[in-house]
């Protein structure tokens, strides 16, 4: 993978242990998503946690963080036993999480964000506003990051600046520096010279003793940052290694209990129809002059950066969001472009949208209702739903998609798990009888068992005559599980590779902008 | 923005929410949870109960024919305010509705038919109610906000009609609320044919099951190729529809139209609904338990009356007793958002 070129990293011998954790269990009602967890951290070591998605990486996280509490085992910090009962408990025990979802203000500004509860005062208690953002601007410049202005409100950053805020808000709120620093996948957002920061960032806290727990599923960075690695697969620790051990195969085989190449059924790219021609889609700010076609019976990759457009440019193509120039084109539609997702449907389109609890489901419906939701209006008998021809539907779906529970379907959905629910999605799409399908990381926090289920599901579908969008920021799965790969960048579409010879450098490069 | 939204929302580690904090034992018929229904019942049998034996005034006849008219306002108000309620929306105009319909509807009965000023009264609830949809849906104003707003604008224009109370003269204005069928009002009958079918409606229905999905997510809906905009101004039709008829009904019930009737009144369907289980937030809520909503809020009324309970005191009790009723409803829930959970609901990728 190309990182940004770094310094010989520094690999010091591991002081004594600051952080154990023995025998961690976690239960969601039945469910036991950690099944004893053992760590052991130390002193100036970067740790990381690396495991697939749904493997239990979040919710240890979680545990960590004292936003989740453990339902039995026990934890030490410097030897003495410790309850993280809150947040505010981890915290004051000297163990700060940087969370992959942003939780800044985003109406305040980045130095109210930072001293947030200990402002500098003046006489009279009023907040000295000079000294606040000089203060902050300090506490910036100290780890790298003075490129940021701590005037500006926080929202108005890019995500990746916003990102860098947090860790330095970590880093500096009371109680001084930080014994266990958590951050969960940092580089998702991060690119060249930020990421750059954040791994001298990384080296002088390691310098300074402070034990680095680093959580990412980008192998490279993984095996270039650690002193050592634990693998959880299925929320138990299955490998503890050192970089000088292991490789990124290793790695995989280890995440996902087989060999990589197992994970996605062998494709063969097949020269279909074109069933969709976007050509000059723009929209502004977002994207801009994109250009692709799908074809009958193939799987086409799509990756690209956090906020490089790629969840835009579905939701325009399927009319979600109003495109500024550009056509969509579909064979049988008329249309120029979708200006709605009903056209797009009426088309058909179907989209399974990144945010499968905001916008793929209703939560608080059943798993019926929300397969049923895209027939609505299609299937009824004079003014009232057609329910036995419903009822049938769903219990077709819940049986092709092996949906599980299989008695499941008068649930809320919300109490199915992860990948139930995706399938639960998917199911509410293929109702429709789409004929162009665009997915919109699909596998997220899906179980390795179920991502397997549905590539060999979206293979299917390809054979069947379907043509098929991955958006993904996966790039294992998105180089595996396709026939070729379109790489956005800024909102561009960078490069068209195939997906049989490329390597995840080059995709990567891609991305970044740094291709040769 | 969608990024920064996507990635606050992301799925979990797959397993279900957490049970935390005491929860009640779950009744379920079939697969359908009946806690909230059987509990009312309950509540409804123990009212009656009680009334019945400490007060011989409860179980006479004029008493329950009293009842059953009192709550038929109430029970309008009810069904429409929770049409709105399940697309996550509010509707405080409701009362302001029952006054106009009613003044229009008495008024314009000097001059034309009986039947013909009635609907007029009607069609000026739906009307109010298409503007109010309208606002909240395609100019995407805050209902609280749009609707507090038609609340003191329609209050106003009854007043601009008639700053007096109109009492009506035809004898056939009065039809309405004081005939029977039997020993039902034919105003029970009325309501009640409202909740059969409003509930077929909303069950069975394309476009009463959008409604209920848009509670729960509209950005879902609209994806899945549904109009989310016409279904929203649709509830509040319905909603001004149901305030419009019960205006006219109470005008004809008490046999004088007043400016100032229906204040308050939407706190009462307010009410009704959430003691039926309906979350404010959209998506949940029970055409059945609604109803026995209704019944609760009118035995409590009328309970209160038959035991001389002094009319201040009753708005006390009733308040508190809504908030038993709530509390007991909701132990399992309200636990477990407040429990040391940052971002309740919401969890990130693994």
């Amino acid at each position: 993978m190309s990182t940004p070129t770094r310094s010989t990293p520094v690999r010091p011998t591991p002081g004594r242990p600051v952080l154990r954790i023995r025998g961690v269990h976690k239960s969601y009602g039945p469910t036991e998503v950690l099944h004893g967890v053992d760590l052991t951290g130390r002193a100036g070591e970067v740790l990381a946690v690396v495991g697939a998605n749904g493997a239990g990486k979040s919710t240890l996280i979680k545990i960590l963080a004292g936003a989740e509490r453990m339902s039995a085992g026990e934890l030490q910090l410097d030897g003495e036993d410790v309850a993280l009962r809150s947040p505010h408990d981890a915290h004051t025990h000297g163990i700060r999480t940087v969370h992959q979802e942003l939780t800044l203000v985003p109406e305040l500004s980045v130095t109210e964000n930072l001293l947030m509860g200990h402002f500098p005062r003046r006489l009279g208690g009023l907040i000295d506003w000079k000294a606040a953002h000089r203060r902050a601007r300090d506490l910036l410049d100290g780890i790298g990051y003075g490129a940021i202005d701590p005037r500006v409100k926080a929202g108005r950053l890019t995500v990746a600046r916003q990102q860098m805020v947090e860790i330095a808000k970590a880093l500096v709120s009371e109680g001084g520096e930080p014994k266990v620093l958590v951050l969960d996948e940092p580089s998702a957002v991060l690119a060249g010279s930020d990421l750059e920061a954040l791994f001298v960032l990384i080296r002088r806290l390691q310098e300074r003793g402070v034990l680095i727990i680093y959580v990412s599923h980008r192998l490279a960075e993984v095996t270039e940052l650690a002193t050592s690695i634990v693998v959880i697969k299925d929320g138990r620790v299955v490998a503890e290694t050192t970089p000088d051990r292991t490789d990124e195969n290793e790695l995989i085989r280890l995440m996902a209990g087989r060999p990589a190449g197992q994970l996605y059924p062998a494709r063969r790219p097949a020269d279909g129809d074109t069933l969709l021609d976007v050509s000059g889609l723009g929209r502004t700010g977002e994207l801009s002059d994109v250009s692709f076609v799908l074809r009958a019976g193939e799987i086409t990759g799509l990756f690209g950066l956090v906020g490089s457009g790629r969840s835009e440019l579905a939701r325009c193509v399927f009319g979600a969001e109003p495109a500024r120039t550009g056509a969509v084109r579909a064979p049988g539609s008329d249309a120029v472009r979708f200006h709605s997702p009903r056209e797009a449907i009426a088309a058909g389109l179907a989209l399974v949208t990144e945010d499968r609890k905001g916008t793929g489901l209703v939560l608080g419906l059943s798993t019926a209702e929300n397969i049923g939701l895209t027939t609505l209006r299609t299937t009824t008998r004079g003014p009232l739903l057609d329910t036995a021809r419903r009822r049938r539907d769903v219990v077709s779906m819940v049986d092709r998609l092996d949906i599980r529970p299989a008695h499941s379907a008068k649930l809320p959905v919300r109490t199915l798990s992860g990948g139930n629910q995706q399938k639960a999605v998917l199911a509410k799409w293929l109702l429709t009888g789409p004929r162009v399908l665009l997915l919109d990381e699909p596998t997220r926090g899906v179980d390795m068992a179920t991502r397997a289920e549905i590539y060999r599901m979206l293979d299917q579908l390809a054979r069947d005559g379907m043509a098929i969008l991955l958006i993904s920021s996966d790039l294992t799965e998105v180089l595996g599980a396709t026939d070729r790969v379109l790489v956005m960048h800024e909102g561009r579409i960078a490069a068209e590779l195939p997906s049989e010879g490329t390597t995840e450098d080059t995709v990567l490069a891609h991305a970044i902008g740094h291709a040769a | 923005m969608t990024e920064q939204l996507t990635r606050t929302t992301g799925p979990g580690d797959g397993g279900p929410p957490p049970p935390r904090g005491v929860r009640l034992p779950r009744l379920t018929v079939a697969g359908h949870d009946i806690t909230v229904e059987t509990g009312i019942v309950a509540l409804l049998v123990v009212f009656v109960v009680v009334a019945g034996s400490t007060t011989e005034a409860f179980l006479t006849e004029g008493n329950i024919t009293n009842l059953l008219k009192q709550m038929v306002t109430t029970g309008l108000l009810a069904y429409g305010m929770l049409a709105v309620i399940l697309t996550g929306g509010i509707d405080l105009s409701v009362g302001s509705v029952v006054a106009f319909s009613g003044i229009v509807a008495a008024g314009l009965s000097s001059g034309l038919p009986v039947p013909v000023a009635m609907a007029v009264g009607v069609a000026s609830g739906i009307g109010f109610g298409l503007v109010n949809g309208a606002l909240v849906a395609r100019f995407q104003l805050a209902p609280f906000v749009v609707t507090l707003a038609a609340l003191t604008t329609i209050r106003g224009l009854a007043f601009v009609y008639s700053e007096t109370p109109v009492a009506p003269e035809k004898p056939g204005f009065f039809e309405l609320g004081s005939a029977v069928i039997g020993p039902l009002p034919v105003s029970t009958l009325i309501m009640l044919g409202v909740f059969l079918v409003g509930g077929v409606f909303l069950s069975r229905t394309p476009a009463g099951r959008s409604l209920v999905a848009i509670g729960g997510s509209a950005e879902t809906v609209r994806l899945a190729g549904i109009g989310v905009r016409r279904h929203i101004v649709l509830a509040y039709t319905i909603s001004g529809a149901c305030a419009g008829l019960a205006g006219v009904i109470l005008a004809s019930r008490v046999g004088i139209a007043q400016p100032s009737v229906g204040t308050a009144f939407e706190l009462d369907a307010i009410a009704a609904c959430v003691i039926g289980g309906a979350s404010l937030a959209g998506g949940k809520g029970s055409v059945r338990a609604t109803f026995a909503g209704v019944l609760v809020l009118a035995l409590i009324n009328n309970l209160l009356n038959l035991y001389d309970v002094q009319s201040f005191w009753q708005q006390v009790l009733k308040g508190l007793i809504i908030v038993a009723v709530i509390l007991i409803q909701r132990t399992g829930r309200f636990r477990s958002a407040t429990v040391n959970d940052p971002n309740p609901g919401k969890a990130s990728p693994s």
